[in-house]
């Protein structure tokens, strides 16, 4: 059993507090709470997960449990711009996979990671209402129609000027 | 109580409103297969996820087959355990359940005694259609100095989680991610060492596979015992005398201390000792101390600890330098009983030795102290660098009830037909008090039984503290003292299961509590129920009678106060001099480290 010494950073605890704080530090309140405190922070770094621990009276192990099991909560801040690849039933079959394995190659991460410049993070997901348009993608707000693995490079370079 | 009418594969039965189709099922003699569920009556223990289904019925009228565990009765009921449609989903559910599960059977440490395994078998499973070309959910495997977690094995029944969270407050334990990639784990699937966990091993006494078992340093010990330079001396925990025998086919309760002397001795070890000496002299040293502590209160020290908290669980102790990091001061310094025959062992009978012309050079690396315990954490108490004396352990390896057991029959000794024999001496005289360490209230009855007597300087009307003794999680009992005293009475307050303790603790820590001593067991029902025992397999009646063996065995001692064993206060004149003196204070004494501080506040 190692001496486990939380370092937090300043500004997050404040913030950490105040959510737990407004939440009555109540146990039941858990997600509300994580959910709160990802808006304002981005992010569910180990270290917050501890302090909410913490806060709210329950063990790490069950915090994480929570963390882990929703795909709505990440450990890993979002990039500047989050890309979002539609793998609905319409998307997928108008080849959404090959779109997917091309950012991949183009950003080297895999779903559910950030560049290490902190520019994109790349998440999957399941149908946005647009089938008419598939298939398609997302960076940040902005819907693309109709994309090629060959249009990726040009759609990414222009967030990268 | 409201009876109602319910039939079960074709038969009518009465039954008690309000209970579960398989409680129903097993009060009349039909026993439906469970893995997941597990109901520890007595000792607050109840797991039912629903989550493994291998205990789905047929209820007429209704679309799906339920649950059996997690199913009410109700009037008119009308329940198949056994028709065609149960069979095969029974059979199909077992198949799932082994095509994402190792089949390495014949290697595992739970084989023989895993409850998958069994089920499996009982069904007469003999394929599993699902396996060719199925992925397995895999993880990376997590040794502590006491348990190893290979979670390729976890059928997530949850059990663990349950023990870890409700029963012990521990907190380690959560299931964590989704789907396929779900699992049993600590925080960010770090491990156990870097955890909350206490080493308790209570995850591993109810996991129904192999995920949960123990670290094993049986072939450790069989090396130090062929090895020809080595003095290889062995001592046995109070609650193994009483359970080691159901590994061998014995009715629970059965006490083999005679046969368990004669099988160590079959074994190898140079000396056969009792870790019941060393019980005897944990007596001394914490009665010593509640005394001091007492008698410094009544002298109007304002800054001494009261409840004095016992420190003979080291489970407990990691329990509370985790979770009480502020109350550090509070425990006994006490060591507990294994880790005080470790240094006398390697001190005061390393010189007795020494005098023998054949081991006048020995050194103390020469020399092997083994334990046997009806505990996990034990191993993890070896490994601590403050129980050690330049770098060489006080204790080298402690091995469980079951390990012992294991060992006996892997060196070709039929244990049942073993004659009776003795433990050798010094260190192997023991008293009724040492015993009933092994039993929830046993430490503070032992203690009782000596700080009586010191403190009023008269006999105890009676040795047998009746009140203190129970397996309730949570109890108190008070010992009157003759008239004339300073103090009316000693309050004591007893808990087992860490719940319990941390209950027992927060009352201490706002100051609610008038009891002048504490004791604590990590597992519930104490030692007897320790993680290192045979596996009860959910029957907790086996607790109950490895209990009351624990009291006739006292009962059958000829001395029962510590501070009448000969060897020990022949100890004390040769060596210690006196309790709480100074090589006491050296060998027989700890200090208690913060396992957890408050969070600190950075810029970045």
């Amino acid at each position: 059993m190692a001496k486990a010494t939380i370092k937090i950073n300043r500004q997050y605890l404040k913030e950490i507090k105040e959510v737990c704080e407004s939440f009555n530090y109540e146990k039941g309140q858990l997600i509300n709470v994580l959910k709160k405190t990802q808006e304002k922070i981005g992010y569910l770094p180990a270290e917050v997960q501890m302090v909410i621990a913490e806060e709210l009276k329950v063990p790490v192990a069950k915090v994480y449990g929570v963390v882990s099991f929703y795909s709505f909560f990440t450990m890993v801040p979002k990039g500047k711009y989050p890309i979002s690849i539609c793998l609905g039933t319409a998307c997928y079959v108008r080849g959404a996979e090959g779109i997917l394995q091309e950012v991949e190659r183009q950003l080297g991460i895999n779903p559910g990671e950030t560049t290490p410049d902190g520019l994109f993070s790349l998440d999957c997901l399941r149908c946005i209402g647009a089938c008419g348009l598939a298939p398609v993608i997302m960076i940040g707000e902005k819907v693309y129609p109709r994309v090629t693995p060959n249009k990726v490079k040009e759609i990414l370079d222009e967030y990268r000027k | 109580m409201d009876m109602i009418k319910i039939t079960i594969d074709g038969k009518v039965f009465e039954v008690e409103k309000g209970i579960t189709v398989l409680e129903a099922a097993r009060k009349n003699g039909i026993r439906i297969p469970t893995l997941c569920h597990m109901n520890l009556s007595g000792l607050r223990f109840v797991n039912k996820p629903a989550s493994c289904r291998v205990c789905v019925v047929e209820i007429e009228g209704r679309r799906n087959l339920a649950p059996a565990c997690a199913t009410d009765v109700m009037d008119g009921m009308v329940i198949k355990t056994h028709s065609i449609r149960v069979l095969n989903a029974r059979r199909t559910i077992i198949e799932l359940l082994l095509s994402d599960h190792p089949k390495d059977c014949l290697v595992c440490m739970k084989s023989g005694n895993c409850e998958l395994q069994d089920i499996a078998h009982e069904f007469g499973v003999r394929e599993v259609r699902y396996d060719e070309n199925c992925a397995m959910s895999t993880y990376r495997k997590d040794k502590s100095p006491s348990i190893i977690r290979d979670m390729d094995k976890c059928i997530m029944c949850r059990r663990c989680e349950t023990m870890c969270n409700e029963i012990q407050t521990v907190g380690a334990l959560s299931a964590v991610n989704r789907g396929f990639n779900s699992v049993v784990a600590p925080a960010f699937e770090q491990n156990l060492v870097d955890s909350a966990c206490t080493f308790c091993g209570q995850c591993l006494a109810v996991c129904p596979v192999g995920a949960l078992t123990e670290v094993d340093h049986t072939w450790n010990v069989i090396q130090a015992i062929n090895d020809p330079k080595k003095v290889v001396l062995v001592q046995t925990a109070p609650a193994v005398r009483v359970a080691l025998g159901e590994e061998f086919d014995m009715e629970p309760g059965t006490i083999v201390t005679g046969k368990m002397a004669a099988a160590l001795r079959r074994l190898g070890f140079d000396y056969v000792f009792d870790t019941d000496f060393a019980a005897d002299l944990t007596i001394m040293e914490e009665g010593s101390e509640l005394l001091d502590r007492l008698q410094r209160f009544l002298g109007g020290d304002k800054t001494v600890k009261l409840p004095i908290l016992t420190s003979c669980c080291p489970a407990w102790v990691n329990f509370f330098e985790y979770n009480f990091p502020d109350m550090l001061d509070v425990p006994s310094t006490a060591r507990s009983p294994q880790q005080m025959f470790g240094p006398i062992a390697k001190t005061y009978f390393l010189e007795k030795l020494r005098e023998k012309p054949e081991y006048k050079d020995l050194k103390r690396e020469d020399m092997v102290v083994v334990s046997i315990m009806p505990c996990v954490a034990k191993k993890y108490e070896c490994s601590r660098p403050e129980l050690s004396y330049e770098g060489n352990p006080d204790v080298d390896y402690s091995l469980s009830t079951r390990e012992l057991a294991a060992f006996i029959k892997r060196m070709n000794i039929d244990f049942n037909s073993l004659p009776e024999e003795d433990f050798d001496r010094p260190l192997g005289e023991s008293t009724g008090a040492a015993v009933i360490f092994g039993a929830s209230g046993g430490v503070i009855e032992a203690a009782v039984r000596t700080a009586y007597e010191l403190l009023t300087k008269q006999q105890c009307p009676s040795v047998d503290f009746k009140q203190i003794r129970g397996l309730e999680g949570m109890r108190e009992a008070i010992v009157p003292l003759p008239e004339g005293m300073p103090l009316k009475e000693i309050k004591i307050g007893i808990a087992n299961g860490l719940a319990n303790a941390r209950k027992l603790l927060e009352a201490v820590q706002r100051g609610e509590c008038d009891y002048q001593a504490i004791e604590v067991m990590a597992c519930p029902g104490g030692c007897i129920g320790g993680a290192g025992q045979p596996y009860h397999h959910g029957d907790s009646s086996i607790i109950k009678k490895r209990q009351e063996a624990i009291y006739r065995e006292d009962a059958g001692k000829p001395i029962r106060k510590s501070h009448e064993n000969p060897y020990i206060q022949k100890l004390y004149e040769e060596f210690l001099i006196k309790p709480l003196g100074e090589k006491s204070h050296h060998l027989l004494h700890t200090h208690y480290f913060k396992k957890r501080e408050k969070y600190e506040e950075v810029d970045d």
